[in-house]
């Protein structure tokens, strides 16, 4: 494990120092604060259609970090060429693609952990109230769901040939199952065949990352959800990420080089 | 004396993806042996199949058929690459650590204890002579600075093998002074040294054994001394009456 945690604090310190975070984290901080400087009547409605729209901007931004942060690792070492130093190392390349995906996991974990803090802080300062459980529930899974979708883009920066084309593949995929990838089998009940089963067959394989969003319990002040529904969707995501990361060792493992 | 370093009837083929291009043999049949504390040097024109061999040994790529070992470890098993440093021909490192961040990232893939790290990462900033530059970042590095931060990571495991890809050049000749100096002090201690190099008056100097490999086959392989002896002429002129050099009328 220590050779995966060495791999993963370099893609950390990389994320660090580069300039992306930061000017993200500041954009998405300084809209948050506009909308909520704009809500001078204080109407009951008007607060919740703001923390959708910070909600939103906090999804879009994360999946931002960690779809670029992924998808540049292989490529980036391969282009710079550092992956031959570190391949002449005692390390397999499994370990390698397994340390990236901590890396960045944990990075836009971190990056993520910033944005919720900010707005809690945001939203607590306007509505004099805190529901810490449900900001950490909304946080974890919105974490699990990143696992899947830096799992899904390593796959893809070792599969694909460029990362433009692997960060737009995993974009569209990723916002096409967040916005239909619950109704896709009631799609299917309206199609005749062969469509209804590859669409229900595609409903059954594709990992539902709108189950990971809960935005709406933050929104509407709703009761946190069941904790042993955290669990089983933390599963879940787990079970997705390692189908991915086990795909993308094996593609990893016959690439070529040089 | 113990191997080292061994390839037995090593064979590799690169596929062409183009429709109706040959497969092109890099090496064929490759028999290799570089004894413990031995300076050995491997030599041959561009194209002749030294790279492939370093990236079989490295283990980048496989093998078509027969093996290459380190430590008679199979170079497929990555903990072949436990005993061994190696310094590429241009530095491939991350340029946004600093030198001490580097040779400490490399230790922990290494698996080395971090107190004895740390004494690792002073003694080699000193001998490559960084030690006034160890916080800065690599990217604002010189050159011949980087080469030398190379040179200290190959160090950072201490190794029984040291495997350098031309490992002089581009440097200034300083800067080859010193990898010169190194490469002896490791001979001095023991340790075996294989390197690729165009170089061949370096080699003459620095070298024990070398050989001459051509179109992926091995020509000549032999003692440097032995080799001048048998040929009558100095390394150069081995290489190339090795390779059918013919040198056009004037």
């Amino acid at each position: 494990m220590n050779k995966i945690f060495a791999i993963s604090s370099v893609v950390i310190k990389e994320l660090y120092r580069r300039k992306d975070f930061y000017v993200l984290f500041i954009l998405t901080a300084l809209i948050t604060l506009a909308t909520w400087v704009m809500n001078f009547f204080h109407d009951d409605n008007i607060v919740r259609f703001i923390k959708e729209i910070c909600l939103a901007l906090i999804w879009i931004s994360s999946l931002i970090i960690a779809i670029t942060t992924a998808a540049r690792q292989i490529p980036a070492e391969r282009e710079s060429r550092t992956i031959f130093p570190l391949l002449a190392k005692p390390i397999s390349r499994w370990q390698v693609l397994l340390g990236k995906f901590f890396g960045c996991w944990l990075a836009s974990g971190f990056a993520l952990l910033v944005f919720y803090i900010f707005f809690a802080l945001v939203s607590a300062s306007r509505e004099h109230s805190l529901s810490v459980p449900a900001y950490f529930e909304a946080f974890w899974l919105h974490w699990q769901m990143l696992g899947i979708v830096v799992a899904m883009t390593l796959l893809g920066s070792v599969s694909l040939s460029t990362p433009p084309a692997n960060m737009t593949m995993v974009f569209i995929v990723t916002l096409g199952i967040l916005s239909m990838g619950g109704f896709l089998h009631l799609v299917s009940e309206r199609m005749s065949e062969p469509s209804a089963s590859i669409v229900t067959a595609i409903y059954f394989i594709i990992p539902h990352l709108e189950l990971f969003n809960i935005s709406e319990l933050i929104i509407h002040d709703w009761p946190i959800a069941p904790w042993l529904d955290v669990l089983a969707l933390t599963g879940y995501g787990l079970l997705y990420s390692a189908f991915f990361l086990l795909a993308g060792c094996l593609v990893f493992r016959r690439k070529a080089l040089n | 004396m113990t191997a080292v370093l061994r390839t037995e009837n090593l064979r590799v083929e690169y596929k062409s993806r183009e429709l109706k291009q040959q497969t092109k043999v890099a090496l064929k049949g490759l028999n290799l042996t570089v004894q413990q504390g031995e300076v050995f040097g491997y030599l041959g024109p561009n194209g002749a199949g030294k790279t492939t061999t370093m990236n079989v040994l490295l283990g980048y790529v496989n093998a078509t058929s027969g093996a290459a070992y380190l430590f008679d470890v199979n170079t497929r098993e990555p903990i072949a690459r436990q005993r061994i440093g190696y310094l590429p021909e241009l530095t491939y490192y991350y340029k946004f650590l600093t030198a001490e961040e580097l040779l400490r990232f490399y230790a922990r893939i290494f698996e080395i204890p971090s107190a004895e790290t740390e004494k690792r990462i002073d003694q080699l900033l000193k001998l490559v002579e960084l030690d006034h530059a160890r916080k800065r970042p690599i990217r604002t590095y010189s050159k011949g600075m980087q080469q030398r931060a190379g040179l200290a990571q190959a160090l950072i495991n201490n190794p029984d093998l040291l495997l350098l890809d031309e490992p002089t050049s581009g440097l200034d000749p300083l800067g080859r002074m010193k990898v010169r100096e190194i490469i002896q002090r490791l001979k001095n201690e023991g340790k075996t040294v294989f390197f690729s190099s165009h170089e061949l008056g370096e080699v003459e100097t620095i070298c024990d054994r070398v050989a001459i490999m051509y179109q992926g086959e091995l020509k000549v392989e032999g003692r440097v001394t032995d080799l001048v002896k048998e040929f009558q002429c100095n390394l150069e002129q081995v290489f190339l009456k090795v390779v059918g050099y013919q040198p056009e009328p004037v």
